[in-house]
């Protein structure tokens, strides 16, 4: 006779990620999935009619003022065949997909960011800083009252606040070669967030997320009378742009890493877990691989 | 090897057909009149919480001149075409005058001298085109209060309507402001623009500044001024050029 957790995994009729399958836990309380799927929507818009409004101008510049004839930090533009980014003096060809690209009609287009990137798909300046300034209300509210939330319920200082011992540099050495090998952690240890994501979760949620939303009230003509702080912290409108653009990008990388993360950690159940906060526990992993049944016959 | 190819194809083609899938939903929805009128919302909210956290004099932020920017960049309009205009820039706009009209108890006009006359105000100020490029520069110009006080608003008057002489597309630029900003101390109608009489690139001969708010209200060419209850009979009644023609906020503060 096999032992259960065995005998589980051969009557199961699609073979499982993991050999055999730990209990289902609840890992998200339901704040954590409300806010991730709303958000997920919210910053997707705000990504991607912000590329839209980027094009109206694609130049950024350091600074209380930019317009074309100043110095610019990094731009997008074109050549008549070819697109290109520079940043300070060192040019980037980028043909095909920023500032000279192709359109769905077979038309060329020399737009900073393509169709694809942006809300409308076609340009429109107008509709897009409506999308834009309708979900930035979204987006203050709903990480306003998620931050406060979290720290009521001790969610802040308990799941993701970083312990001293976690930010040692040998613990957090140890974590990304754990990473790097694809051996993310399990059972019980598979139920707390690790200090990496820890650290991407904090820096999204009290660093990135402020300084995305300080940074595009900056830009606001009538916020700046109200709190001419905002343009002492960020040294001027133009600074507050460029560095709305460059947070926009840092969580465009998050994003990037977070569904890397997710697909590499198994897609279905760290999903489940996110709709309805239960989560299969990956068992403990043997100190040597244990032989299957399978692999014996 | 296989099985990692299908699946990498299989998100790939998942991860495509999502995206396509949300841009045109997006691009449906843009297009649906009443989540317009949903997104459009946050307009009024914007406009009601910057009122409400604003002081009403609040002003803006005045720099210094080695501020301002080496070439203030023109933009929109920068030569009328109608003959009257011609005809007033050709006599430097001696014959020239502002009008006020509208909800007002008594309808007058000014010349450019008379203007230069009344209170006036310099200031060093950003100007933010609401494509995102900003400009220095320095405005001087008659208060836009003292005209309104010497004819006499009615009490049914809610909004100033500035009626411009360039056109765009054969339609006439005009823009509109609440009370709030036409008192604003900063709000002026400028005559000069960095120290000289203002160019006809940038609105001579007078240029409306609402320093609050982004470029497109900061009409240029302005000829008239009409103080009104409503702005529903302009255009396509949402209070501007632009925001008739593309749909931009009448409440540029943001």
């Amino acid at each position: 006779m096999s032992e259960p957790a065995t005998a589980d995994v051969q009557t199961g009729s699609p073979p499982p990620a993991t050999p055999v399958r730990g209990p289902l836990v609840f890992r998200h309380r339901i704040s954590t999935r409300l806010w991730h799927w709303l958000n997920a929507v919210t910053i997707v818009v705000m990504l991607m009619s912000g590329l839209t409004i980027f094009n109206a101008h694609p130049r950024l510049y350091w600074g209380q003022f930019g317009a074309n004839t100043d110095a610019a930090l990094f731009r997008i533009s074109n050549t008549p065949t070819t697109g290109f980014i520079e940043i300070g003096t060192l040019r980037i060809e980028t043909t095909g997909v920023l500032g000279r690209w192709t359109d769905s009609k077979g038309a060329q287009q020399i737009y900073a960011f393509p169709s694809w990137a942006t809300i409308p798909s076609m340009y429109n300046l107008a509709l897009a800083r409506r999308w834009h300034l309708f979900f930035a209300w979204v987006l203050g509210i709903s990480a306003g009252a998620y931050l406060l939330w979290s720290l009521v319920n001790g969610h802040l200082g308990r799941d993701l606040a970083p312990r001293t011992a976690e930010l040692a540099p040998s613990h957090i050495w140890h974590d990304i070669k754990e990473h790097a090998r694809l051996r993310f952690p399990t059972g019980e240890a598979a139920l707390r967030y690790n200090i990496l994501q820890k650290l991407a979760y904090v820096s999204v949620l009290l660093l990135l997320i402020p300084l995305i939303v300080l940074t595009g009230l900056t830009m606001s003509p009538g916020m700046n009378a109200a709190w001419p702080w905002l343009l002492d912290l960020f040294a001027g409108r133009q600074s507050a742009r460029t560095l709305h653009f460059v947070a926009a990008m840092l969580i465009v990388g998050f994003i990037v890493v977070h569904l890397l993360m997710v697909v590499l950690a198994g897609p279905f159940n760290e999903i489940r877990s996110m709709i309805t906060g239960r989560y299969r526990l990956p068992l403990e992993r043997a100190p040597s691989p244990v032989p299957m049944p399978e692999s014996a016959s | 090897m296989s099985r990692i190819i299908t699946r990498r194809n299989m998100l790939t083609t998942t991860a495509a057909a999502a995206g396509s899938v949300l841009l045109t939903g997006c691009d449906e929805l843009g297009r649906s009149e009443s989540f317009r009128k949903v997104l459009h919302s946050a307009e009024k909210l914007t406009f009601r919480t910057q009122r409400l956290i604003t002081d009403r004099n609040a002003l803006a932020r005045e720099f210094s001149a080695s501020d301002m920017s080496p070439i203030f960049r023109a933009n929109g309009s920068t030569m009328p075409r109608a003959s009257s205009y011609q005809q007033h820039l050709s006599e430097r706009f001696a014959n020239w005058r502002l009008q006020i009209d509208g909800l007002v108890q008594a309808p007058r006009s000014w010349s450019l001298g008379e203007l230069r006359k009344m209170p006036q105000r310099a200031q060093i100020t950003r100007h933010d085109c609401v494509e995102g490029w900003s400009a220095i520069g320095q405005w001087a110009g008659a208060r836009l209060a003292p005209l309104l006080d010497a004819a006499v608003l009615l009490p049914a008057a809610r909004y100033i309507v500035f009626h411009c002489a360039d056109e765009i597309g054969g339609a006439p630029y005009y823009e509109s402001i609440d009370l709030v900003d036409a008192y604003h101390p900063q709000t002026i109608l400028a005559h000069s623009m960095n120290g000289q009489t203002l160019p006809v690139a940038h609105g001579a001969p007078l240029r409306l500044r609402v320093e609050r708010q982004l470029g497109y209200k900061q009409a240029k060419y302005v000829m008239r001024l009409q103080a009104v209850e409503s702005l529903e009979d302009f255009g396509k009644g949402r209070g501007g050029f632009w925001e008739d023609r593309i749909g931009y906020e009448w409440y540029a503060g943001i």
